[in-house]
């Protein structure tokens, strides 16, 4: 990602929580992933996690410089069709993304 | 530098007349190259010291001689070959082909359409003839950055920009592009800024 003058690096290297025991994760096995690309602000980037997630800042930032660092980040998780909604919703902002089974 | 600023009653945005024109026509351009290849009305001819579109397109290479997506419909619509629009219209599934196509075939119509859409929304609020105001509410200032984010997705691909880059090498003949992506990066940027506020 492009960064602009007014994103501060705050997130710690840490995963994002996992709290899904087996069950859970046999009845949600899809992911959302999206890929670091050189051309999306990381401002805008983080913007459109809250607005498409309602996530707040912290979390979006977090997720932000996950994708920026490790080149990507998982950013939802749930059944398939709610993933090609989220990819869809992602592809309407312009983020790269993409969907996979976990 | 395009103003923009918080008001009471949203964000308002002032172009000057070639920042207007600009605008005009490189969202003009990502919408055409959405719409695949639709006709498309010629915005009415400027004049003094703004740049015909023939120039614009000569400076941002976003002009009619790019590629279309070829492809027929009748089977499932793989990943267009022009590199621009294959970057605002990804695929969703990475390494499953026949996924991917199905996923395209059912959402990448209304994927471009909404684009077109937003597109459309943008150039009729900007001002009709030179410089002006334009007022945004939030939804508007959501649909703003979309459509300012794929003119640079375009452009930028087109310029295989790099997350490294400096300022362009004057001699660089992609130089003047550049300098509009970068225009247009700090156009997004002040609108985000503000929009988070």
């Amino acid at each position: 990602m492009m960064a602009t003058g007014t994103e501060a690096g705050t997130a710690t290297d840490t995963r994002p929580d996992t709290e899904q025991g087996t069950e859970v994760r046999a009845a949600l096995p899809w992911v959302t992933l999206v890929w670091n690309d050189p051309i999306n602000l990381m401002s805008y980037v983080t913007h459109v996690f809250q607005k498409l997630f309602g996530y707040d800042r912290e979390k979006a930032t977090k997720l932000m410089l996950d994708v920026h660092r490790r080149g990507r980040a998982v950013v939802s998780t749930g059944s398939r069709e709610q993933m090609e909604h989220d990819v869809a919703r992602l592809h309407a902002y312009g983020l790269w993304a993409t969907l996979q089974q976990q | 530098m395009t103003g923009v600023k918080r008001t009471r009653r949203g964000v308002v945005v002032s172009f000057d007349e070639v920042e207007a024109s600009l605008l005009r026509h490189l969202v003009g351009e990502v919408r055409d190259l959405l719409a695949d290849g639709e006709p498309l009305p010629s915005p009415a001819g400027g004049t003094g010291g703004v740049p015909s579109d023939a120039e614009l397109s000569a400076l941002t290479g976003l002009g009619t001689d790019l590629g279309r997506d070829l492809g027929g419909e009748t089977e499932s619509p793989t990943v267009p070959s022009d590199p621009a629009l294959a970057r605002l219209l990804p695929d969703a599934y990475r390494d499953d082909d026949e996924a991917a196509g199905e996923f395209r075939r059912l959402t990448e119509s209304s994927l471009r359409r909404d684009k077109v859409n937003a597109a459309e929304r943008l150039l009729a609020a900007l001002p009709g003839d030179g410089a002006g105001e334009v007022r945004l509410d939030p939804e508007t200032t959501e649909s703003w950055l979309s459509t300012i984010n794929d003119v640079r997705l375009a452009l930028g691909t087109r310029l295989e920009v790099t997350e490294e880059m400096a300022e362009p090498d004057p001699e660089d003949p992609d130089a003047p592009a550049y300098v509009v992506y970068l225009w247009l990066t700090e156009l997004q940027g002040v609108l985000i800024e503000v929009a988070d506020d």
